[in-house]
């Protein structure tokens, strides 16, 4: 028996795991995915947001304000990148300024700090490609640009060397709580027993709530589509450039990446699938019209690729998080939206703060909150990088031409804690396949190092876990070892 | 690590014939760098024939037809290194490279030779709805699969793009036991060559849809289906033309790209058109003692062509480093244009006395013409009219022009390339 079951290994359920890592207790995270990081935490803007846009006095704002302030230590600490680009809400038109200032005084209510309003002159001298016909913008020094995947990924492998278990492909199908107040969890890999469940289960977290507590909770799926452009275009514009916020949320940005990339999107479109995240031609035309309102010659010949992700999407546009009356042990970490991703650490946080007290958990000795990112010998000097190839030839041999990836860096991302499995795991550790070819030039050679790597068939290696293999078997005459 | 005089960035095609020729032009000093285990670059996983008409007046297949030049340069005693990815090419040539044996290491070359061949354009650039499940490939990291390692990427085949290695591929995985449903071209005509959509297509009943393209991708985990639609004459999909085809695998053949992410941080010239380097009569880039042949400079239709390219360029990079070259002289350069339906000419510029006897103007051109003519002009007087049944942008069009016809041309400033229809 566990004493905590975390359900869902995105962003927040990796942050709570590695607050609760710090304590003395038995804490399982279920995942139905092959990897951490596979539903909304993988698509996103990857904005480490100021907080000036949520609602004054909410959970949300207070999450991404915290949230905002723990990234510098937290980036530090696991060893990954990030960077406060800054950010502006950008007007085309004096109309817009009234709704510029109250956006301004309601950061400052929430405790955003820097906030302030620049005009015409200073603001196309700090951004020379905004639209000509950017009037002013709220300006925001605290916002930031970070990676998801790094991000989240970090957390989990903080938590797993600190005890924490994690279960992949293993979906929850039933929750049950027995006399004695232990939940018993059906799943896809067999029963589980546990004191606590925390539902992090992203768009699924409603569904899980609602078969526990009378007090539903609803959830839209709200779809959004991307494009990423070629580092090419990567400095086209150096902070992040919203448009006014409306009720469907903060609109279509242009941003850099924390990875040089140029990105733009979202849209928010409501649909009623929660797995459907297919973009569509209307969607990517929507993006384009939008982002070009605010940045002018905005190079979208450089697309590498287009994605879509879903947001969970509470009718109250509010943080769920906590116990609900009716259902104790369980734990809702609900409709974690856009700013989900700059909260997390907050909302670990947050949680882990809530279960220390409703367990009285004991900080064990020896916790270590540091993490050392897969090492990059990129950018060390030339000595040192020979000194590392001497002693691991693996470092001598690039594999992903495009992000220069070496050999070295894709076997160490398999072989650490929670590592790589599939093409997506490896492209999320470490940047193989996310150029702009798309993996067409390495996929072969990855291949080739999970199946020598983890001893696996190469009819069962696959692109992102369960049924998405890449090969069904050999050629004809003299194929290829599959096994 | 020994420098060289001559670095050959890829040992492909390109970089063979541009290491022999430097060799025999009389440099000794020719290192070719590959970044594959073996020699002979994309023609390795080309395992079809019709390799090597002009050349050798024989049909070879791929792996023939290189083994043919790395025989020479094995023979002629040329270095290489393979396992072998250059990582930087400084503005004053030198080659930073990387392999597991030597690490990190820099050759000060006094001349490069650009060969690293081209990339295929991915789903992602193409903005293709859907989602993105495995069983998108493109046609040549399928070829690879196939040829070289010896897997199946896939049973029920879609393909999108009708460019040379999308209709090799369509023969190739019939071969395999694979079913190929149609091959989907979003423009009204092919992007590769005759031969090959009578070969590869029309011999094995695979339908070639033109003025079609793919509008949607389903499949969480792995391909399940893709939907075509009949574009109009702006290329949009025609709404209500939908159908949705049941397969595993998408395979994309939409165009390649000249790989010039080294030459550009070089800060060499590009091309708008071509994507690759602006060269003069020499195949010299805007960087002295840079050039630059094969794909990398502009994308090719048959090898012999590359071969002959490169022949010259490894011949001028030798005369260069002998110091048999007299310095360009802007005042004495004449600009070859492209218009009238000719897209681009490689070269983009020539300098009368440091050419041969005789001129050779490459081309393609952005429309299919039928009965037209290609005309040259030099300054105003039309020199050659030469009527042609089809001109079409998958294949790659020449003129032939004497260096007394040039020179003969006092004064002359710009010699145009153009299609007429009389």
């Amino acid at each position: 028996m566990y004493d905590i079951v975390v359900i869902g290994a995105g962003v927040s359920g990796c942050a709570i795991a590695r607050e609760l890592s710090r304590y003395d207790a038995s804490v399982l995270v279920v995942d139905r995915e092959e990897d951490v990081c596979c539903g909304t935490s993988k698509a996103n803007s990857a904005i480490v947001h100021a907080g000036f846009d949520a609602a004054e006095g909410s959970l949300m704002a207070q999450m991404n304000v915290r949230g905002n302030r723990m990234m510098d230590d937290l980036a530090r600490d696991l060893d990954i990148p990030f960077k406060r680009n800054g950010a502006f809400v950008v007007c085309i038109d004096e109309t817009q300024r009234d709704g510029l200032n109250a956006l301004l005084a309601r950061g400052e209510k929430n405790g955003v700090e820097g906030l302030r309003i620049v005009e015409k002159e200073e603001l196309h001298r700090m951004e020379p490609n905004l639209s000509d016909d950017a009037v002013c913008a709220l300006y925001a020094p605290s916002s930031g640009i970070i990676c998801p995947f790094r991000l989240t990924i970090a957390m989990a492998e903080c938590a797993a060397q600190n005890g924490v278990e994690f279960r992949f492909n293993t979906r929850v199908d039933a929750l049950l709580r027995n006399a004695e107040g232990n939940w018993h969890l059906t799943t896809s890999t067999g029963p589980i027993v546990t004191r606590y469940v925390i539902n992090a289960a992203g768009v699924y977290s409603a569904d899980f709530h609602n078969r526990v507590s009378t007090k539903q909770l609803h959830i839209v799926p709200r779809r959004g589509d991307y494009c990423l452009l070629d580092r090419e275009a990567g400095t086209h514009v150096s902070h992040t450039i919203f448009p006014q916020p409306t009720a469907m949320g903060k609109g279509i940005l242009v941003t850099p990446t924390i990875h040089g990339n140029l990105m733009v999107g979202p849209t928010a479109i409501d649909i009623d699938n929660l797995e459907a995240t297919a973009t569509t031609a209307e969607g990517i035309d929507t993006l384009i019209a939008g982002a070009s309102a605010y940045v002018k010659d905005l190079p979208i010949r450089k697309v590498i690729t287009s994605f879509a992700g879903l947001r969970a999407h509470e009718d109250g546009h509010e943080f769920v998080l906590g116990e609900p009356e009716d259902a104790p042990h369980f734990i809702d970490c609900a409709g974690i939206e856009s700013p989900g991703l700059t909260s997390a650490p907050a909302i670990g946080e947050y949680i882990g703060n809530l279960m220390k007290e409703k367990m009285s958990l004991r900080e064990k000795s020896g916790w270590n909150g540091i993490r050392k990112d897969v090492l990059k010998p990129v950018g060390i000097d030339i000595e040192k990088r020979n000194a590392l190839i001497k002693e691991n030839p693996a470092y001598g041999t690039i594999i992903c031409r495009c992000e220069t990836i070496s050999e070295g860096e894709i076997i160490d991302a398999i072989r650490r804690p929670l590592g790589a499995r599939s093409l997506d795991g490896i492209k999320r550790r470490t940047r193989a396949g996310m150029g702009r070819c798309q993996a067409g030039f390495c996929s072969p050679r990855v291949m080739e190092i999970l199946h020598r790597e983890l001893d696996l068939p190469m009819d069962e290696i696959t692109k992102s876990g369960r049924q998405s293999v890449m090969v069904f078997g050999q050629t004809k005459a003299g194929g290829g070892v599959i096994r | 690590m020994k420098d060289y005089e001559i670095v050959i960035v890829g040992g492909g095609p390109a970089g063979l014939a541009a290491a022999l020729s430097a060799k025999e032009a009389g440099c000794d000093s020719v290192v070719i760098l590959e970044r594959d285990s073996v020699l002979g670059g994309i023609l390795n996983q080309c395992i079809h024939n019709g390799f090597g008409l002009h050349t050798f007046k024989e049909e070879l297949t791929g792996p023939e037809y290189a083994a043919r030049y790395i025989d020479r340069v094995l023979e002629a005693g040329i270095d290489y290194k393979t396992d072998t990815m250059v990582m930087d090419i400084a503005p004053d040539k030198t080659v930073t490279a990387m392999n597991r044996t030597d690490g990190m290491f820099t050759i000060h070359a006094k001349a490069v030779v650009l060969a690293m061949g081209c990339r295929e354009r991915p789903r992602g650039a193409l903005n293709i709805p859907g989602y993105r499940p495995a069983g998108i490939y493109s046609a040549g990291t399928a070829q690879r699969l196939v040829n070289i390692e010896g897997f199946m990427p896939g049973r029920e085949v879609v393909i999108l793009g009708s460019g040379d290695i999308g209709l090799i591929m369509a023969r190739r995985m019939t071969f395999e036991g694979a079913h190929v449903q149609c091959v989907a071209e979003l423009m009204p005509y092919s992007g590769g060559l005759k031969r090959n959509i009578v070969q590869c297509l029309n011999d094995y009943d695979i339908p070639l849809l033109l003025s079609h393209t793919v509008v949607d991708i389903d499949g969480k985990d792995r391909v399940r289906g893709v939907t075509i639609a009949e574009v109009d004459e702006k290329n949009k999909p025609i709404p209500g033309t939908e159908v949705c085809y049941p397969c595993d695998t998408l395979l994309l053949s939409t165009g390649l790209i000249p790989e010039n992410e080294l030459s550009r941080e070089a800060g060499v010239e590009m091309h708008p058109v071509t994507g690759g380097p602006t060269v003069n009569e020499s195949f010299e880039t805007s960087l002295e003692g840079v050039f630059a042949c094969g794909n990398v400079l502009h994308v090719h239709d048959l090898v012999d062509y590359v071969s002959e390219e490169a022949v010259r360029a490894g011949a001028h990079a030798a005369a260069y480093c002998l110091g048999n070259v007299r310095a360009s002289r802007k005042e004495d350069t004449i600009t070859v244009r492209a218009t009238g339906g000719a897209r681009y000419t490689v070269p983009s510029t020539v300098q009368c006395d440091r050419l041969g006897d005789l001129l050779t103007i490459r081309f393609r051109v952005g429309a299919v013409y039928k009965d037209a003519y290609v005309s040259v002009y030099l300054g105003d007087e039309r020199v050659t009219h030469l009527k042609k049944r089809v001109i079409a942008p998958g294949e790659m069009e020449q003129v032939i022009l004497k260096k007394e016809q040039l020179t003969a041309h006092e004064g002359l400033k710009e010699i145009t390339v153009t299609i007429e229809n009389e």
